[in-house]
């Protein structure tokens, strides 16, 4: 019989960016805060000595445990799903800090497009142009209103950026005090690399509009309103994978969980993972959770339910707990594991240079330029077969030698042995990529439910994708592919290898991106969405399902910012409810 | 028995000699700590014996220059076969000298022989290609019956164990190999292939803490520096920036 343990204001499922944000919030408010996460504790001393491309890249120390607990994967219904049983095509975070702790710190809003896709795309091209099977949805939220709060996020993080990002980037307003100023930005941007200049300076002689990339990774001292004071980053490139030994690099570990821990309002339960919410008649009364370590069985009672845990496992918490009505493809009816999106990364120009050597050994997770022009609704998609769009970069993250060898397209050169080794030693530092990131729009026959093979240790169904590329994200691809090779030539590289033109099945097999998007999608119609503009549940109005889980489509940006911007606006909405009750909107 | 042993190592010189020095010939007593050299063979098919205490120059001992998981047998095919995907050359020293093979058998001996951080839970279907590596066998198991069928190529080729093929022969068994024209119970012979490829790489590359990339050559050869704690004075230099490297003792 599972131990009843003492009742809490709110528990939180899952230690990310989006539970620590919640955590801090209301226990900076007093309420009573416990945080359950099933990976282990995390402080500053487990990233010192972590230079180990091994241990952190290779064999993925701060990843789920995947002998635990995985997904199932299949291309389309007709296929039995297997499960994805080493790390392959994304790698969930696991552990206090989840993936907030090993993200690289690249900072983007989303885009006024995005979060009224539907909109826009019928206003401008009129609903002939939005394919039947593609249920864009507007996000129940504009970017105006979503604005106060992806600025409450750039200033507990210090995000850094430039001042003037041209006419692609998503609006700014200059709200951030720096001394006696007011900035688009807490603090600056990162510095210029010469591989970085070199796509500016293609970039604008094509006529795009280049800027530097907006980072979470501190480009000087800063201390922000929590009192929480974080050191510069020192561009050792090691950030994705990594914890970041000087705390310059934004994390839930660094900044909003002491401020939530100071407050003595707060407990972290690692090792803890929750099995099921426990709800009757719309409502909730709490969760069962397991203690991972001895085994042992708890609930944990509370006032509200959060849940922040990674996309795939806010999704299965609830079908697990039959909360929520489960979305069914063919009826297209229920919301919950609805409109799975994720993002189409594999389009790109990898450039090889004669005679040019760069200190690619060095950099930092978000050090890079970035192109809007072909982001979201910056350009005229009248004549082309396809929505939205993505960014073209250049990234400079560091290059690591196990991961990294490249060789330039040259007609029989092989993959091993004396030939390969000299090629490998000689383009190392001779090689820089190109990377497009595309949107990922939903497709009816995407999406998410329960498997009904596998489960985990605890018996307890794994969550199942069903998910491939469609002609939007294979035009998209081929597209972005297309215009990384027109930058590429501009830069004059020796070779260039173009990525992404044919875009193939989706395979789990090959990273691409942990860009995780959907499942429990936000929007104004609880016949069409899981949760309304605040994350809280249509169905539970003491439920919250917070993340990039309640994403209605995935962007041409990375997530962080609009998962920690919608984050502060559930902590806000939590508040309320704690105080009025009900329905918020 | 002993007849034939001593008939079949004659022939090899290799073999004879790394059985001389291990004292294992010694009428079948092993005694304590009798793998205290090793056979090398360079490029041009010269045999020397080296001293394993003594070849890092100031470095006087390193005791993890020792077998966890692999018969002498098998390591011998193990570092010839991960010295032709990475050979020494005129950029530096190959596999072999960079310790790839105990590297190799000490992942494999871990928790990565044993795969323990995979979903291990059945049934294992065969799948799509698109759905990754749906095999039930273990890394350490996969890479043991690779090891078996390159000895056993080598000897339908040549009557001799991998590693005492000649070089060319050796590429052309791992061709083989990687075309997956080699059956093994249960995987494709490119499986172990890759695993092999993977490994070697991870050797030459990794922090020396795990028993590769020796005395840093692997890092100095791709002139890369390791682990440096701030590169914030370089990242705007045009010209390359060489430094010597630094491995994760050097923070201890």
């Amino acid at each position: 019989m599972a131990e009843k343990l003492p009742k809490k204001d709110v528990v939180i499922v899952g230690v990310g960016w989006a539970g620590g944000i919640i955590a801090s919030e209301l226990t900076k408010k007093g309420y009573d805060v416990i945080g359950l996460e099933r990976g282990k504790d995390r402080d500053m001393a487990d990233y010192l000595h972590g230079h180990d491309e091994l241990r952190y890249s290779t064999r993925k120390e701060m990843m789920q445990d995947l002998s635990k607990d995985t997904v199932t994967f299949r291309n389309h219904t007709k296929m039995t799903a297997l499960p994805m049983r080493q790390y392959g095509a994304f790698y969930p975070g696991d552990g206090v800090g989840g993936a907030g702790a090993h993200w690289n710190g690249q900072t983007y809003r989303f885009g006024p497009y995005d979060f009224e896709i539907r909109s826009m795309t019928i206003e401008r091209y009129g609903e002939g142009k939005i394919p039947k099977d593609m249920p864009i949805q507007d996000w129940g939220i504009t970017y105006d209103e979503l604005q106060p709060y992806f600025e409450k996020f750039e200033a507990m993080a210090g995000i850094g950026g430039q001042e003037d990002e041209g006419p692609m980037a998503p609006p700014r307003r200059a709200v951030f005090d720096k001394n006696g100023e007011k900035k688009k930005y807490p603090v600056g941007p990162m510095k210029v690399s010469p591989m970085m200049k070199m796509f500016m300076d293609a970039t604008t002689e094509l006529g795009y509009h280049p800027y530097i990339v907006p980072t979470a990774n501190l480009t000087e001292p800063y201390t922000n309103e929590d009192g929480v004071s974080r050191a510069a980053c020192q561009y050792c490139a090691f950030c994705e994978h990594y914890g970041c030994e000087y705390g310059a690099k934004a994390d839930p570990v660094v900044t909003v969980l002491p401020v939530a821990k100071q407050t003595g309002k707060f407990t972290v339960r690692p090792h803890s993972t929750v099995i099921k919410v426990l709800h009757t008649d719309g409502k909730a009364s709490g969760v069962v959770f397991r203690d991972t370590i001895t085994g042992e069985e708890y609930i944990q009672e509370a006032d509200v339910v959060v849940l922040t845990s990674y996309v795939f496992n806010n999704v299965r918490l609830l079908l697990n707990s039959k909360l929520g009505k489960p979305y069914n493809p063919e009826t297209q009816t229920g919301v919950v594991g609805k409109n799975y999106c994720y993002q189409v990364q594999q389009s790109g120009a990898s450039l090889f240079f004669e005679d040019k050597e760069f200190n690619s050994y060095a950099g930092a997770g978000a050090l890079g330029a970035v192109i809007d022009d072909f982001n979201c609704d910056n350009f005229d998609h009248s004549d082309v077969d396809f929505l939205h769009g993505g960014a073209l970069r250049v990234m400079q993250t560091g290059k690591r030698p196990i991961a990294t060898n490249p060789v330039p397209p040259i007609e029989g050169l092989p993959g091993w042995g004396k030939e390969w080794k000299a090629a490998t030693l000689k383009w190392y530092h001779r090689n820089i990529s190109i990377g497009g990131q595309g949107a990922s729009l939903p497709n009816r026959y995407n999406y998410l439910d329960l498997d009904p093979t596998y489960t985990d240790e605890y018996g307890m169904p794994l969550i199942r994708m069903t998910f491939n590329y469609h002609d939007q994200d294979k035009k998209l691809s081929k597209y972005l592919a297309e215009k990384a090779e027109e930058i590429g030539k501009k830069m004059n590289a020796t070779y260039i290898k173009v990525n992404g033109l044919e875009l193939g099945d989706f395979n789990i097999a090959n990273y691409q991106s942990t860009h995780n998007t959907g499942g429990v999608i936000m929007g104004n119609d609880p016949e069409t969405s899981a949760v309304n503009s605040y994350l809280q549940m249509w169905d539970a109005d003491n439920v919250f399902v917070v993340g990039a889980s309640a994403f209605p489509h995935n962007s041409g940006y990375n997530p962080t910012a609009t998962v920690g911007a919608l984050a502060y606006r559930a902590a806000e909405g939590i508040e309320k409810f704690i105080k009025e009750g009900g329905s918020l909107v | 028995m002993s007849e034939n042993k001593e008939t079949f190592t004659e022939k090899k010189s290799t073999r004879r000699n790394f059985l001389k020095n291990s004292g294992l010939t010694l009428g079948g007593i092993v005694l304590g700590g009798a793998v205290t050299s090793l056979v090398v063979k360079n490029n041009d098919g010269e045999t020397t014996v080296a001293d394993s205490h003594s070849s890092h120059g100031a470095e006087t001992s390193n005791f993890n220059r020792a077998l966890m998981f692999f018969n002498i047998e098998q390591f011998l095919t193990v570092e010839a076969a991960a010295e032709q995907i990475f050979p020494k050359d005129e950029n530096g020293p190959g596999a072999k000298e960079l310790l790839v093979g105990y590297y190799i058998d000490h992942q494999l001996a871990g928790g990565f022989g044993s795969n323990a951080k995979e979903f291990r839970q059945g049934p294992f279907l065969k799948g799509e290609p698109t759905q990754g590596n749906q095999s039930a066998i273990l890394n350490k198991d996969l890479f043991t019956m690779g090891v078996a069928a390159l000895d056993a190529e080598a000897f339908k080729l040549a009557e001799k164990k991998f590693y005492e093929l000649e070089e060319e022969k050796q590429i052309e068994l791992l061709q083989k190999f990687e075309a997956d024209e080699v059956a093994l119970n249960g995987a494709t012979s490119k499986q172990f292939f890759n695993l092999l490829k993977k490994l070697t790489i991870e050797g030459v590359y990794a922090d020396p803490l795990y028993g590769g990339n020796a005395n840093l050559e692997g890092w100095k050869m791709k002139r890369y520096p390791g682990s440096q704690m701030s590169y914030v004075n370089i990242i705007e230099k045009d010209e390359f920036v060489e430094m010597e490297p630094k491995s994760l003792s050097d923070h201890q």
